[in-house]
């Protein structure tokens, strides 16, 4: 057994398991931080399969970025406490009895399978590969997701920002007054009703 | 040492086992929890489970270069699926007060 062995299931043991304690923890920020971890041995496994760029990537975009998003929404869509973050679970008997279904015909299918395999070699560095690949065969692609990431900032920016709604929830304290703007144009006779959506919002 | 044959080296198919381990515990998150944001967290689980095939295939199989481009392209795009995913998810939470996902079965209040 030599170290890249060892350092595989080392790893692969660090990802099932805090795969396995993101899916079960009750309290959601554990379940972010166990995706952490599980993010940080995938991109192990990637310089494992001496995918660094890969590797790195990984790191910076999951751990670094996504990781820190998922926190702040975490965060902002809970009121109180942390004690509080707490989330239910459904129908966890059957839908563990389907995910090992399927989880058991992958396995059978991945290790039943004669893939086509090529002879190996070893590591090689694969950033001039992969900078002349992203220049000539994939330049399409490589605009558009450009495109695509200005696109999903500017839609993230204007959705998340976007002026509050008139009529709200209604205040949790005082449910008959929903928390708007209250220096909005409200006509007088508008008001009932409006306090009336706000109610019916509610439910 | 006595180990069994296919414990000793790491090939393809020790790789594709992890990986279809990650996607079934992914696939039981979408699946059980009922917060939207954990749900988030189990689509981000089976989008590694297929980057990690893609990049063990063009390690193992004859899928060169063009894997490790793709699973970039897939780190990409889950980036920008996650920001405007949570931005929807700040809406829902404004709107609804709530972000349980069997609460919000309204288009419209």
């Amino acid at each position: 057994m030599d170290l890249s062995a060892v350092a595989f299931y080392v790893f692969s043991i660090l990802i099932i398991g805090s795969a396995a304690i993101m899916v079960f923890a009750k309290n959601i920020v554990h379940s972010a931080f166990a995706l952490m971890f599980t993010l940080a041995g995938v991109a192990a496994f990637y310089a494992l399969l001496y995918a660094g760029f890969v590797a790195v990537t990984q790191l910076l975009v999951y751990v670094g970025g996504i990781l820190v998003l998922i926190l702040f929404g975490v965060m902002l869509t809970t009121r109180g406490y942390f004690e509080k973050v707490r989330t239910r679970t459904v129908a966890l008997l059957p839908s563990s009895i389907f995910v090992a279904i399927i989880g058991a015909l992958l396995i059978a299918v991945f290790v039943t399978t004669e893939w086509s395999k090529m002879p190996l070699e070893d590591g090689q560095v694969t950033m001039t590969g992969l900078g002349e690949l992203l220049l000539t065969d994939f330049m399409l692609p490589f605009q558009v997701t450009g495109v695509l990431l200005l696109l999903a900032i500017i839609g993230a920016v204007l959705m998340a920002s976007r002026a509050r709604y008139p009529q709200q929830r209604p205040h949790p304290d005082n449910p008959g007054h929903p928390e708007g703007d209250p220096k909005g144009p409200q006509e007088p006779g508008q008001d009932p009703q409006q306090s009336a959506d706000g109610d019916k919002g509610s439910g | 040492m006595v180990l069994p044959e296919w414990f000793a080296e790491p090939g393809l198919n020790h790789f594709l086992v992890v990986s279809a381990v990650l996607f079934s515990l992914g696939l039981l998150a979408v699946i059980t929890r009922r917060n939207i944001i954990m749900v988030l967290m189990g689509i981000e689980l089976i989008l590694n489970s297929a980057n990690l095939n893609f990049v063990a295939f063009s390690r193992y199989g004859l899928l060169s270069l063009e894997g490790h481009m793709i699973a970039l392209f897939v780190i990409i795009i889950a980036a920008a699926e996650a920001a405007v995913a949570l931005a929807i998810v700040l809406n829902i939470y404004n709107r609804f007060g709530s972000v349980d996902v069997e609460q919000i079965s309204e288009l419209k209040e």
